[in-house]
């Protein structure tokens, strides 16, 4: 199995606060793979170090053996990085057709493309592609409405749709659960589950331990800054660091 | 298909607006609009509004110095009705492409910050040409007299044809603009808007539209989507500077003189209202917050006491002394005040302006049938 994503000695401080430190970190490819920590331990800023949102004072990440920092958000999306982020990044004005369009239209024609004179709707390809993946979502039918309308839910798997229909190497997705319904979040369990089955390579930040230990074959804790621990999930399960660091938290 | 369905609305659109503009002559009649040089306002402003709207209506960067891309326009063009020729065809398409580079600089310089600081790097740039206009490119602007057409000026290309009374007229070809009571400039300037407001259908309708309004709602996401989207703005921007070069051009074509006014920030101040006023981001919204405004500008303000007496004549005397002296604050130099009130109705009551108000009509119309 060779490593996809390679995270090494990862450092970033925000003023006094050491969000990150010496972070170090393996996704091998075609696994998933759970970061998990309590509130404010930095997961979403890991996150943020891969996709270029925020540059690490020190340290390294690695892509498909390519070396990232440094390297502007839309080429890192380029490479074949997309992600789902813990408050959903969508388009509010514009409709789920066009939400759904512009992934697509990036995936095809690269970073920038200026296309004036041909019509969006006569692009046929990307319209069935655009159908595909909303159908898969259950959204397909609400494809003029605007984003900004759905609900929290619903968003959510717009914008999993989004990243899914670019076909990513590599799939982050933070807190993909967060505030639904026990029902809602089993079939997104399933959802994660066939997506993975196709042998997209995830990294997921979630709090609930049952999406954890469905989904994930290796899980990284995260705590301060640091990785305390990592290993299969038989192995977190039982690790007295993990319990420690969750403060006797009862879900682990 | 329901593309081809939304292709042949779209169309229809285009051809209900050309008809509208073609005969702006006729209808224009009963408001008092129907001669040539308010007409022909209509039809720049209109292009100038809807050029701008591809970069605030769709895009989401307010500049607050568009202006200068219609000095720009209007300067350049004048310069080739001096050196070379009176045809405007040669003039406008160097007037355009000046702006056109013009705005690619301002563009790059401005688009590296966005929301107020992008705003306010336009109005800067915008006021330092501005005064650069009047002050050390005076050989190139003439200062403060403004750029003139002049007897002695080479005109070389036309040196032949003309014969040496006066200065001769712009023309298209040979055709006059001046020509049947200047209806003919009034018509060169509306095709312009009409292929303007065709060209800006096709990129709100194409994936390069749907990208710039993925700019204006989320620019995050468009970066972690994979798309550059600096390059995206700076081609709105572009393209808008352009769209004011050639509403500028048009200006010179019209009236063939140049002066930096025409570049100070009301005149960028204006197009925004424009925009606001007829509906942002909507296609035909910003034609019609232009159409309103300089209307606004030309009739209000040419409606003085006299006038008003006349109009109130059928009142006994007292009241309709009253009643002038009111109404006047409204109208003639107070047509500001009339245009200050519409604007704030306008965004208190209906944020998408004249259009969701049209909208809304519309809607109550299709509820009660
Ligand atoms: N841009 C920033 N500027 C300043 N501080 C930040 C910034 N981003 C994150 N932090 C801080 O870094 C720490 C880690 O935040 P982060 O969002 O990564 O936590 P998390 O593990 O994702 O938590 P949660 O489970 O609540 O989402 C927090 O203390 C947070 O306040
Ligand atoms: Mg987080």
């Amino acid at each position: 199995m060779s490593t996809l994503l390679e995270i090494s000695g990862v450092n970033k401080s925000f003023g006094g606060l050491q969000a990150l430190d010496d972070v170090n970190l393996k996704v091998n490819e075609g696994t998933v793979h759970a970061i998990i920590g309590p509130n404010g331990a930095g997961k979403s800023t890991l996150l943020n170090a891969i996709i270029g949102k925020l540059v690490p004072d020190t340290g390294t990440v690695k892509f498909d053996g390519k070396d990232m920092i440094g390297v502007q958000p839309h080429q890192i999306n380029q490479h074949g990085i997309s992600r789902v982020f813990q408050t959903p990044e969508i388009f509010g004005e514009l409709t789920i057709l066009e939400n759904m369009m512009i992934p697509l239209l990036a995936h095809r024609d690269g970073a920038f493309k200026p296309a004036l004179w041909s019509r969006s709707d006569a692009q046929g390809d990307i319209l069935e592609r655009a159908e595909h993946f909303l159908s898969d979502m259950n959204l397909w039918g609400k494809k003029e409405v605007h984003a900004a309308s759905l609900s929290r839910g619903d968003k959510r798997r717009l914008e999993l749709a989004m990243c899914l229909s670019q076909d990513p190497k590599l799939l982050l997705l933070d807190e993909p659960t967060a505030g639904m319904a026990r029902a809602d979040t089993n079939n997104t369990i399933d959802l994660l589950k066939t997506i993975a089955g196709r042998g997209i390579t995830m990294a997921i930040i979630e709090h609930d331990m049952h999406v954890v230990f469905s989904l994930s074959q290796r899980i990284s804790v995260l705590a301060q800054g640091h990785v305390i621990c990592e290993g299969l999930p038989e192995e977190i399960k039982t690790d007295p660091r993990v319990r420690e660091a969750y403060l006797g938290g009862a879900e682990v | 298909m329901q593309a081809t369905a939304t292709k042949n609305k779209d169309n229809l659109m285009v051809l209900l607006f050309a008809a509208a503009v073609l005969l702006m002559p006729l209808w224009l009649q009963p408001f008092g609009a129907a001669y040539p040089d308010l007409m022909q306002k209509f039809a720049i402003f209109g292009l100038f509004a809807i050029g701008f709207n591809i970069l605030f209506g769709q895009t989401g960067y307010l500049s607050f110095g568009h202006a200068a891309f219609i000095g720009v326009g209007s300067y350049a063009t004048v310069w080739v009705f001096k050196l070379f020729t009176m045809n405007i065809f040669p003039a406008m398409l160097f007037g355009v492409l000046v702006s056109g580079v013009f705005s690619l600089v301002i563009g790059y310089v401005c688009l590296r910050r966005t929301g107020i600081y992008f705003s306010i790097l336009t109005l800067a740039l915008a006021q330092m040409s501005y005064n650069l206009a009047y002050s050390v490119l005076t050989p190139i602007t003439n200062g403060e007299t403004g750029l003139q057409l002049s007897i002695q000026d080479p005109r070389s290309w036309d040196a032949v044809a003309v014969t040496g009374e006066g200065i001769p007229s712009t023309n298209l070809f040979g055709l006059e603009l001046s020509a049947f009571d200047g209806l003919a400039g009034f018509y060169i300037c509306a095709v312009f808007l009409i292929l303007g407001f065709y060209v800006a259908m096709r990129i709100t309708r194409s994936p390069f539209g749907s990208m710039l309004r993925g700019i204006k709602t989320n620019q995050q996401r468009m970066m972690y989507t994979g798309l550059n989207t600096k390059p995206y703005a700076l081609t709105a921007f572009v393209i808008s500077g352009m769209y004011a070069g050639l509403a500028g051009s048009l200006m010179a074509a019209v009236d063939p003189l140049a002066g930096a006014e025409r570049m100070q920030w009301t005149a960028s101040g204006e197009v925004v209202l424009m925009t606001i006023l007829g509906g942002v981001g909507t296609l035909i919204g910003p034609v019609l917050g232009a159409a309103v405004i300089k209307y606004f500008e030309n009739i209000f303000s040419a409606i003085n006491t006299t006038v008003l007496a006349d109009f109130y004549s059928f009142l006994p005397q007292g009241l309709a002394d009253v009643l002038v002296s009111l109404t006047s604050l409204f109208v003639g130099k107070g047509w500001h005040l009339t245009l200050g009130l519409l604007f704030m109705m306008v965004v208190i009551f209906l944020p998408g302006g004249i259009m969701e108000g049209i909208a809304r009509i519309r809607k109550r119309f299709s509820a009660s049938n």
